[in-house]
C-alpha cells in the first residue's frame, strides 16, 4: 500500500474548483431562473396571480394541455410497451433498425416534426386532400396537437423498458408458459409486475414532455386563443401581448408541474433501486 | 411416459445445433444429457419441452406425436438453469401458479390449491418459507422451490436444465441425492442436462453423451465408463492416460516407452487409452510394458492416494494419473521426483483406421490382487 494521501486528480484545489464551478453554473442557469419565474408571477400580489390564472383563455389553455397529455400518455404507454416487448422478446429482421428508429424524435427538432405533419396532413398535404373531402380536420385542431405530441414523446416509455426487459430476460415468462398460463395471464402476473417501476418512470417523463412541448405544437396548432392554445403557447402569446405578469403566472404553472415531475421521478428512481436491490441474484447459495 | 425423439434437426442461422438426433427415453427413468457447452444438449431439452421448435423431425410422448402441441398443453415440468422463479410472487404463490393457470373446469378450489401447496412445501422440506420472496432464498432453496413449482401440476415428464450448475459443491451433493430419492418415489420420466460427468454418472439410469449436435453414445453409467465407444466419450468421461505411438512387431512404441500388443497389424499409428485405475505403479518395468514416469505430485486427500506423473523419455499431451490405496502407499513409499513404471492391466486401443476402440487384456500376473478389486 502506498502512503499517498490523495488519489490522482484529488488535490484539494482541483476538487474545490470543480465543485465550485458546478455549483455556480447550476445556480446561474437553473436555480435563479426558476426562482425568478415565481417571483415575477407573484410580484403583483396573490390576487393578481389568481386573476391571471382564472382568466378565461388561460383556463382553456390549461384544460387543453391536460386533455392532450391525457390522450398522449396512454397511447405512448401502449405503444412503448408493445414496442419494447417485440424487440426484446422476438428476433426478426429489422429489429436493430427498429431500436434505432425509436430515437428519431430525440434526434429531430420538434419544429421539423411539426412541419412534417403539416406537410402530410395539412389542407394541401399529401393526405390532407383526402381528409378534407371527408370533412376530417386534423391540423390546426386538437387531433393535430395530440399527433405531434405523441410523436415527440414516443421514445420515453420504450427507452425505459428495453434495457430492463433485456436484462431480465424471458426465462420467467417461459416458466409461465410451461406452467400452462395464457399470454394475458403471463403479462399481467409476471411481466407487468417486473416492469412496473420502469413503466411509471416512462409515464412521468412522457407526461412532463407532453405538457411542456412547444415547437411541434406551435406549428400545427394555429395558436387560436381559446381553441388551440396550449399552456406553453399561451405563455408566449401573453408575453407578446406585453402581459409580462400574466405570462409568468402561466409559466409558473409549468414550472410547478416540472418540479412535481422531478419529485415523482426521484421517488420512482428510489423505488426502482430498491426493487433492483432485492431482485434475486442468479448465482450463489 | 416414454419419450421418442426422431431425426431432430435444428439450425441457428448457420450454426447447426442438432444434427439428425434420434433417441429413446424410457418411461420412469432418469436420463442425463451430457456434453460440453455447444453440444446441443440444452437445445434438445428445449425442443422436447416445446420452448424451441425443431427444423425437422418429431417428438413423441408415449407414441403420440406432440411436435405441433403447444408448450402450454404438453403438461411437462421444467426446471430452468437459473430457476426463473417469479420474483414478485411469494414461494407459495410461485408453487401455486401452475394450478391457478389450469382452465376453470380442471382448476382445483382455493382450499385444495392451498393444501396441495402445503404438501409440496413439506416435500421440499421448506414449509416455513411459504411467505418469503425468491430474493430471500439461498440457491439451494430456490432450486427446491423451482422443483416444487414444476411438480405442482403432476406432470408425467420432468425436464431439468443444468439443475445444479449454479450451486456450490456441498449443496449440489445434497440436492443430487434428494432429487434421486424424489425420482425413485414418484417415478416420472426425467431428463436433465449437465456438463458435469460425475453428476451424470452418479445420478442417472441412462446417459446420453452429446457432442457437436450429435449423439455420441447412449448407455448405462457403468457401461459408459467401462466401454466408451469413441475417443470423444473416453476423453470426456474422467481422466484418461494416453500412449500414442506407432505399432511395430506387435508393440506400440514411442521413444523409450512401449507396450506389447499381441495380434496387432504393424506399421500403423495407434493410441492406447488407460483409465487411472487400469494402471498400477511398479519400481521395475513388467514383461508386457515399459512406461517410465517421474512422479510430479502426490495428493493424499481422499479414499485413495492420487499421483500425477510426467513421461520420461517419451511424450504425452497431458500428465498421467493413477491411484493407490493408502496401505500400499505406506508400504511402497513413493516420493516426488522418483522414477517409476506404469503397468497396465487392461486398456483400450484406437487403431488408425477405426473409430471404435478394441479392448486389450494383458495376462495379469497378480490374479489375487485383481480379484480383490
Amino acid at each position: 500500500m502506498s502512503l499517498h494521501k490523495n488519489r490522482v486528480g484529488d488535490q484539494p484545489w482541483v476538487r474545490r474548483t470543480l465543485i465550485g464551478l458546478a455549483m455556480a453554473l447550476t445556480v446561474i442557469f437553473l436555480v435563479i431562473p426558476v426562482v425568478v419565474i415565481f417571483t415575477q408571477a407573484l410580484c403583483a400580489g396573490w390576487s393578481t396571480f389568481a386573476g391571471n390564472i382564472m382568466d378565461e383563455y388561460t383556463l382553456h389553455a390549461i384544460g387543453l394541455t391536460l386533455f392532450v397529455a391525457l390522450l398522449t400518455v396512454p397511447l405512448n404507454l401502449i405503444f412503448g410497451t408493445a414496442l419494447a416487448w417485440s424487440v426484446t422478446r422476438f428476433k426478426f429482421p429489422g429489429r436493430k433498425l427498429l431500436i434505432t428508429l425509436i430515437d428519431i424524435p430525440f434526434a429531430v427538432s420538434p419544429v421539423v416534426a411539426g412541419l412534417l405533419y403539416l406537410l402530410l396532413y395539412g389542407r394541401n398535404g399529401w393526405l390532407g386532400g383526402w381528409l378534407s373531402t371527408h370533412d376530417i380536420q386534423l391540423m390546426f385542431a386538437w387531433p393535430g396537437i395530440v399527433m405531434v405530441t405523441v410523436f415527440v414523446t414516443c421514445p420515453f416509455v420504450a427507452r425505459e423498458l428495453i434495457p430492463l426487459m433485456q436484462q431480465q430476460g424471458s426465462e420467467e415468462e417461459e416458466a409461465g408458459v410451461v406452467l400452462g398460463a395464457s399470454g394475458w395471464r403471463i403479462f399481467r402476473k409476471i411481466t407487468l409486475p417486473n416492469i412496473k417501476w420502469a413503466l411509471i418512470y416512462g409515464v412521468i417523463l412522457t407526461n412532463a414532455r407532453a405538457v411542456g412541448e412547444f415547437g411541434a405544437v406551435s406549428v400545427v396548432s394555429g395558436n387560436v386563443r381559446g381553441q388551440t392554445n396550449t399552456l406553453p403557447l399561451h405563455v408566449e402569446l401573453l408575453y407578446q401581448d406585453y402581459n409580462i405578469v400574466g405570462a409568468f403566472a402561466s409559466a409558473s404553472l409549468l414550472a410547478a408541474i416540472a418540479i412535481l415531475t422531478l419529485v415523482a421521478k426521484a421517488f420512482v428512481e428510489w423505488r426502482q433501486a430498491k426493487s433492483e436491490l432485492s431482485a434475486p441474484e442468479t448465482r450463489g447459495v | 411416459m416414454s419419450i421418442t425423439i426422431q431425426n431432430i434437426n435444428k439450425n441457428f442461422g448457420k450454426f447447426q445445433a442438432l444434427n439428425d438426433v434420434s433417441l429413446d427415453i424410457p418411461e420412469g427413468k432418469l436420463t442425463a444429457l451430457l456434453g460440453p457447452s455447444g453440444s446441443g444438449k440444452t437445445t434438445l431439452l428445449r425442443i422436447i419441452a416445446g420452448l424451441e421448435s425443431s427444423d425437422a423431425g418429431k417428438i413423441l410422448f408415449s407414441g403420440e406425436d406432440v411436435s405441433d402441441l403447444h408448450v402450454r398443453d404438453r403438461n411437462i415440468g421444467f426446471v430452468f438453469q437459473h430457476y426463473a422463479l417469479f420474483r414478485h410472487l411469494t414461494v407459495a404463490q410461485n408453487i401455486a401458479f401452475g394450478l391457478e393457470s389450469l382452465p376453470r373446469k380442471e382448476r382445483p378450489s382455493k382450499q385444495e390449491i392451498a393444501q396441495r401447496v402445503e404438501k409440496l412445501l413439506e416435500m421440499i422440506q421448506l414449509p416455513q418459507l411459504a411467505d418469503r420472496y425468491p430474493s430471500q432464498l439461498s440457491g439451494g432453496q430456490k432450486q427446491r422451490v423451482a422443483l416444487a413449482r414444476a411438480l405442482a401440476t403432476q406432470p408425467r415428464i420432468l425436464l431439468l436444465d443444468e439443475p445444479f450448475g449454479a450451486l456450490d459443491a456441498k449443496v449440489r451433493k445434497d440436492l443430487r441425492r434428494w432429487l434421486r430419492a424424489l425420482h425413485d418415489e414418484y417415478h416420472f420420466t426425467s431428463i436433465f442436462v449437465t456438463h458435469d460427468q460425475e453428476e451424470a454418472l452418479e445420478l442417472s439410469d441412462q446417459v446420453v453423451v452429446m457432442s457437436q449436435g450429435k449423439v455420441e453414445q447412449v448407455n448405462s453409467p457403468a457401461q459408459l465408463y467401462a466401454r466408451p465407444d469413441s475417443r470423444f466419450v473416453f476423453d470426456f468421461l474422467g481422466h484418461v492416460n494416453v500412449l500414442s505411438g506407432v505399432v511395430k512387431s506387435q508393440k506400440l512404441v514411442q521413444g523409450d516407452a512401449w507396450v506389447s500388443l499381441p495380434g496387432t497389424k504393424g506399421d500403423q499409428e495407434a493410441q492406447l487409452y488407460l483409465r487411472p485405475h487400469e494402471v498400477q505403479l511398479s519400481r521395475d518395468p513388467s514383461t508386457h510394458a515399459r512406461l517410465p514416469l517421474r512422479i510430479q505430485s502426490i495428493s493424499l486427500i481422499g479414499s485413495e492416494v492420487r499421483l500425477e506423473l510426467t513421461p520420461e523419455g517419451w511424450e504425452s499431451q497431458e500428465l498421467w494419473e493413477t491411484g493407490m490405496s493408502h496401505a500400499e502407499f505406506a508400504q511402497q513409499n513413493p516420493t516426488r521426483g522418483e522414477l517409476w513404471y506404469a503397468v497396465p492391466n487392461v486398456g483400450h486401443l484406437f487403431e488408425a483406421d477405426s473409430h471404435q476402440p478394441r479392448s486389450v487384456d494383458w495376462d495379469f500376473q497378480n490374479a489375487a490382487n485383481a480379484s480383490s478389486m
